[in-house]
């Protein structure tokens, strides 16, 4: 394969399947925190810097 | 005791090599590096060997698994003050000598070696030593673990220390790449390397020990900072020494690939060293400073996520009207564009954490900085996006509007955070009740403040003076005006721009003394930054007087 031939199977490759595949990872990452019941789990996470003291020792 | 006498034959080794290096060494400036090195390797090897338990005896252990292993982030703090105050002084010096030419003697210290020595030391000692400490401090506080790898933490810090001395001497000394942001050549970046993937290991075996279920946000900042400039460093540098024992390397790749790897590099050094980074810093520090958990938890991961899927791809929009070819160009921009939703977002969340404790900002003056910080950052993501805009592009590109945009960020956002995780830091680490004086952060704050506003709004109008004048025509078709007569047009804006650094290097000054007061546990007895005094002279009803 040369050069040119890997640039247009990479290129082609970018322009599908790869970023078909980042698109739907990032939807799903960017839903997660939004799934049923996480509501508690976000609050928990937000607030788990309070939980130690001010120093956190 | 193995250890001992292990980790003593590797420093003595070094230490060989290096001696050996530098007598053989094709370019003195090669040869200084190495007796840096061998300097470095003398003392990691004294240390060594001075730190060792010899007869054995119980000693209490240093490294109590009850305790926070806080020594690497205190020696942090004094390095960030430390090269701060060298990183800003270097700035004002080369903003004078833009003004001032004649402030150019010698070739050591001319512009074009200590503006790379400015950038580095801002943005790697200040910025990098900030983020390692906090990072240090976050990650145990926030797993509920003590640091993985004592060793190795320790190494990171003094090595990190070693690859700035030998940067900033190596511009001195005229040995660069070239490249900005990648200045160092490349036997700095094969021990940047080391120290950074050392950096890597003990973030993420602290991760792994953790005693928290969950990772809280502002580790996952940390994480990608580490990990992308970890991957942003290594291909960058791909370089082949001319000689093993010489300064000089050349980059595997040529012409445009190079530029578009140096700035896929560069834009995304911004991105992920100074964003992600600092974001990580924010996350943390601005609700525990605010006594209020972060907005919207949710946000922060969208946050993250958009914010990791889009940087990467913005680095094109440094290469506009280049031969870069035009669909990179576009791509660039778009991204570029896309990127102020994700960044805004993240400033909402910073600013609105805030929600029901806005009277903070009159009290506290770290809070405040913390609020300045986060309204920087919005206005320069805000200005990157436009400027990155092909049209406007054409306008701003090569002129020092880029420079006022690259410091409205840098000294907004990544200054003013760091100080105040600094002023947050200080009497917790050293265990005072606070700070020697918050007047003094007010102080601070304000001169800081001011000096950004100086120093972006000359650069705003020296860059579009500069674009516009440059693009000129006259009837005939040719350019109106010669370059010089463009730097003369810019001389007072160059003198109000240096105005504005010396504001900000008084507002470090302050800084510097009140850490070193607080460290040496002094406390200022001063009146609070606001009272509601009793007025008894008003304290009473109206009563009506008759008319006379």
């Amino acid at each position: 394969m040369n050069a040119t031939s890997l640039y247009d199977a990479l290129r082609h490759m970018a322009d599908s399947w790869g970023l078909l595949a980042m698109a739907v990872l990032f939807v799903a990452f960017a839903a997660w925190p939004f799934r049923p019941g996480a509501r508690e789990n976000n609050e928990a996470a937000a607030k788990m810097i309070f939980r130690d003291d001010d120093h956190g020792e | 005791m193995e250890s001992v006498v292990a980790r003593a034959a590797v420093w003595l080794a070094v230490l060989f090599i290096a001696i050996m290096a530098s007598a053989v060494a094709v370019d003195s400036a090669f040869a200084i590096h190495m007796v840096i090195v061998a300097l470095a390797a003398f003392i990691a090897l004294v240390a060594t060997l001075r730190g060792a338990n010899y007869s054995a005896k119980a000693v209490a252990s240093p490294h109590d698994p009850s305790r926070y292993d806080d020594d690497p982030i205190r020696w942090g703090m004094i390095a960030t003050v430390f090269w701060g105050m060298a990183g800003f002084l270097a700035g004002l010096y080369i903003a004078l000598e833009l003004a001032f030419p004649v402030l150019n003697f010698g070739e050591y210290i001319n512009f074009g070696r200590l503006r790379p020595l400015h950038t580095s030391a801002v943005i790697f000692a200040f910025g990098g030593n900030a983020l390692i400490a906090t990072s240090y401090y976050v990650v145990q506080r926030t797993c509920r673990a003590r640091l993985a790898f004592p060793g190795l933490a320790r190494f990171v810090f003094w090595g990190y220390q070693l690859f700035i001395v030998l940067a900033a001497t190596g511009y001195l000394l005229g040995v660069t790449q070239g490249k900005e942001y990648a200045e160092p050549e490349w036997y700095v970046d094969w021990w940047l390397t080391i120290v950074w993937v050392s950096y890597l290991l003990v973030f993420v075996g602290t991760l792994v020990k953790r005693a928290e279920p969950h990772i809280y946000v502002a580790n996952w900042f940390y994480l990608a900072f580490i990990m992308t400039v970890a991957m942003l460093h290594l291909v960058n540098n791909i370089d082949i020494p001319v000689s093993w024992v010489g300064s000089k390397s050349y980059p595997l790749w040529a012409g445009v690939q190079g530029a578009l790897v140096q700035w896929w590099y560069g834009h995304n050094a911004v991105g992920f060293f100074l964003t992600a980074g600092f974001l990580a810093m924010m996350y943390y520090f601005v609700p525990k400073q605010a006594g209020r958990p972060v907005y919207s938890y949710r946000l922060s991961i969208i946050h993250f996520w958009a914010l990791i899927f889009l940087y990467i791809w913005a680095g094109p929009h440094h290469l506009h009207y280049t031969a870069l070819p035009d669909w990179a160009q576009t791509l660039g921009m778009v991204f570029s564009v896309m990127l102020w939703m994700p960044s805004w977002g993240g400033m909402i969340n910073g600013l609105m954490t805030l929600n029901g404790a806005w009277d903070k900002v009159r009290t506290d003056p770290i809070i405040r900085m913390m609020v300045m910080a986060l309204a920087f950052y919005g206005m320069s993501t805000f200005e990157g996006p436009v400027m990155s805009i092909k049209t406007v592009n054409s306008l701003s590109h090569y002129t020092d509007w880029t420079i006022g945009h690259v410091h409205s960020g840098a000294l907004g956002w990544n200054g003013m955070i760091t100080f105040a995780c600094v002023y947050y830091l200080v009497p917790r680490l050293w265990n005072r009740e606070r700070m020697y004086s918050l007047r003094m952060i007010n102080w601070h704050f304000w001169t800081a403040t001011i000096g950004i506003v100086f120093y972006a709004s000359s650069m705003w109008v020296a860059g579009i003076t500069q674009g516009l004048m440059w693009r000129e025509y006259g009837a005939d078709g040719y350019l109106v005006n010669t370059f010089a007569e463009t730097v003369a047009a810019l001389h007072p804006m160059y003198i109000l721009r240096a105005f504005g650094g010396l504001l900000y290097l008084s507002g470090a000054v302050i800084m510097t003394a009140n850490v070193w007061l607080t460290i040496a546990g002094r406390l200022r007895i001063e009146e609070p930054l606001r009272s509601a005094p009793h007025d008894a002279a008003a304290d009473r009803p109206l009563v009506a007087t008759p008319a006379v």
